[in-house]
């Protein structure tokens, strides 16, 4: 629901002050005040329903609506053209319906972000293809069980987890550290019950994640280019690289 | 006498572009192409209405919306990074493909089919470079594009469901590359692969089996590779794509992407 705008809220103060003043000022009826913009044959109607027991309706501007039964069947307060209705009340949009307070900037797909997915896919490509053009995907000797190579390392995105071995019991290394990564990863959304997404706001979680993932990366490149046979600490610029992509 | 030096400015760059755009579309070949009644059945002209009709009657693009919130195009804003992680979804598909008509998944038979895949296959190295880089690339692209996920704190009501979906997608991502590490049966395979699964067998209660059952056996064997094989063209990629789908579908139910910051 949209809240009622200020100026509105204002023009009905403004009414309501000058109701009050004309109903202390002339008793009863307001036919004759000068300031009613309410055309004298309505209001002249409106006195008669309320003589004849009738709908009741406003005989002064943002006095309450008050409907009463109706007594006889043939409304008495038909106007010059027989009609029978009456404006009892105004309902602003937004009141009963949910309309959208405030419009959204939006932009048609085509051509604004087809385009841009278009260009990214083929600058994509062509990374991809050149790349693929100047280095060649690696292809060592043939799978030999009898033939452990020295150092033999995981995948590079499975590398932090190696170089966890090294200090912990597998359990630890290979599954508790790893499970809870995941686990807290999927749960961070049902965690984090901070509802602002405004950097200022959440200064603690992005350092959180921050030292998380440079945790990972330093065990990565660790465990990568510092590793050399027997998976001894090395210097890459001391004794080569021992990693294959 | 008038000056032989030619008083007309030069045409800048912008006005030579201008130029090129007016005899392009003004050629034969585009008129044609553009026709009424060609590719574009009622031909092409750009108003608000034919910006929806691109969108709302290709099978492809009604992936999207046909409008979204003007700061959502904004590269500065998602760096492209999921659309890109889809899309070299598609590219190592279409690479995996064409390696699957020269690989067989014997361990007697997978080293050399990759061998003779380098040498005696047209485009068969280059299209194995690209699968491989391409592998890379998506684990590097769907891990950045987590990250700004949650540095734009866009994993938040009413996106939590999402973000759990797009996890599974990045341990799916993991997996996916992981078994393909295997195929080429070459001793870095091999041995990567022996280090990765060793860690597996670890879990408690259910690890020895877990491992038995994805190795075939208590050892990487023969087994293990025709196993790894169909885990990597098939059922991976199959769960993947159904992930894939709840994942672009919340997107728009949710509301298009999140932000402005």
């Amino acid at each position: 629901m949209t809240e009622i705008p200020e100026h509105l809220l204002k023009r009905a103060k403004a009414a309501r002050e000058k109701s009050a003043e004309s109903t202390s000022g002339a008793e009863g009826s307001s036919a004759g005040d000068a300031t009613s913009r309410i055309p004298a044959e309505l209001l002249e109607r409106s006195k008669a329903a309320r003589a004849g027991g009738g709908v009741a309706v406003k005989d002064a501007p943002a006095s309450p609506v008050v409907a009463a039964p109706v007594a006889g069947g043939v409304p008495v307060g038909a106007g010059p053209g027989g009609h029978t209705q009456r404006l009892l009340t105004v309902v602003k949009s937004g009141s009963i319906q949910d309309v959208k307070a405030v419009p959204v900037d939006k932009v048609h797909v085509w051509p604004h972000l087809l385009s841009i997915e278009f260009v990214a896919a083929l600058a994509c490509t062509a990374f991809t293809f050149m790349f693929s053009w100047f280095v060649n995907a690696p292809l060592l000797q043939a799978a030999n069980f009898n033939q452990t190579p020295n150092p033999s390392k995981a995948p590079w995105y499975f590398m932090g987890l190696q170089e966890l071995l090294t200090m912990f019991h597998p359990m630890i290394a290979g599954v508790t550290i790893p499970g809870m990564g995941i686990i807290l990863l999927i749960f961070a959304p049902y965690l984090d019950r901070n509802v602002s997404n405004k950097p200022e706001d959440r200064k603690f979680i992005t350092s959180l994640m921050t030292v998380h993932m440079m945790f990972w990366a330093v065990l990565t490149i660790i465990s990568s280019f510092f590793r050399g046979p027997g998976y001894n600490f090395t210097f890459p610029w001391r004794d080569g690289i021992f990693f294959e992509l | 006498m008038s000056s032989i030096v030619d008083e007309t400015p030069r045409p800048t760059l912008k006005e030579r572009f201008a130029k090129i755009g007016e005899q392009v579309q003004g050629s034969q070949a585009w008129s044609s192409i553009f026709r009424p009644g060609s590719i574009f059945r009622k031909g092409y002209t750009d108003s608000p209405r034919n910006r929806s009709y691109v969108v709302m009657n290709s099978v492809l693009y009604h992936l999207h919306p046909v409008k979204v919130k003007r700061h959502a195009v904004k590269v500065s804003y998602t760096l492209c990074l999921g659309g890109l992680s889809f899309f070299l979804f598609i590219l190592l598909t279409i690479t995996g493909i064409f390696l699957m008509f020269f690989y067989r998944p014997a361990a007697a038979n997978a080293w050399d089919d990759i061998q003779s895949l380098h040498t005696s296959v047209t485009f068969g190295l280059m299209v194995r470079n690209m699968h491989r880089w391409g592998a890379h690339l998506m684990v590097l692209s769907v891990f950045l594009h987590m990250a700004r996920v949650f540095y734009h704190g866009a994993y938040k009501a009413p996106r939590e469901f999402n973000w759990v979906v797009g996890v599974i997608l990045l341990t799916l991502t993991l997996l996916l590359s992981f078994t393909g590490y295997l195929l080429p049966w070459d001793q870095l395979a091999l041995w990567a692969v022996t280090v990765g699964t060793n860690m597996m067998g670890y879990s408690p209660i259910i690890g020895s089996q877990v491992r038995f059952v994805l190795l075939g056996g208590t050892e990487i064997g023969a087994e293990t590779l025709l196993r790894w094989y169909v885990l990597h063209v098939l059922l991976f990629p199959f769960v993947t794509v159904i992930f894939l789908a709840i994942h672009f579908w919340r997107v728009r139910k949710d509301g298009g992407i999140s932000g402005p910051l």
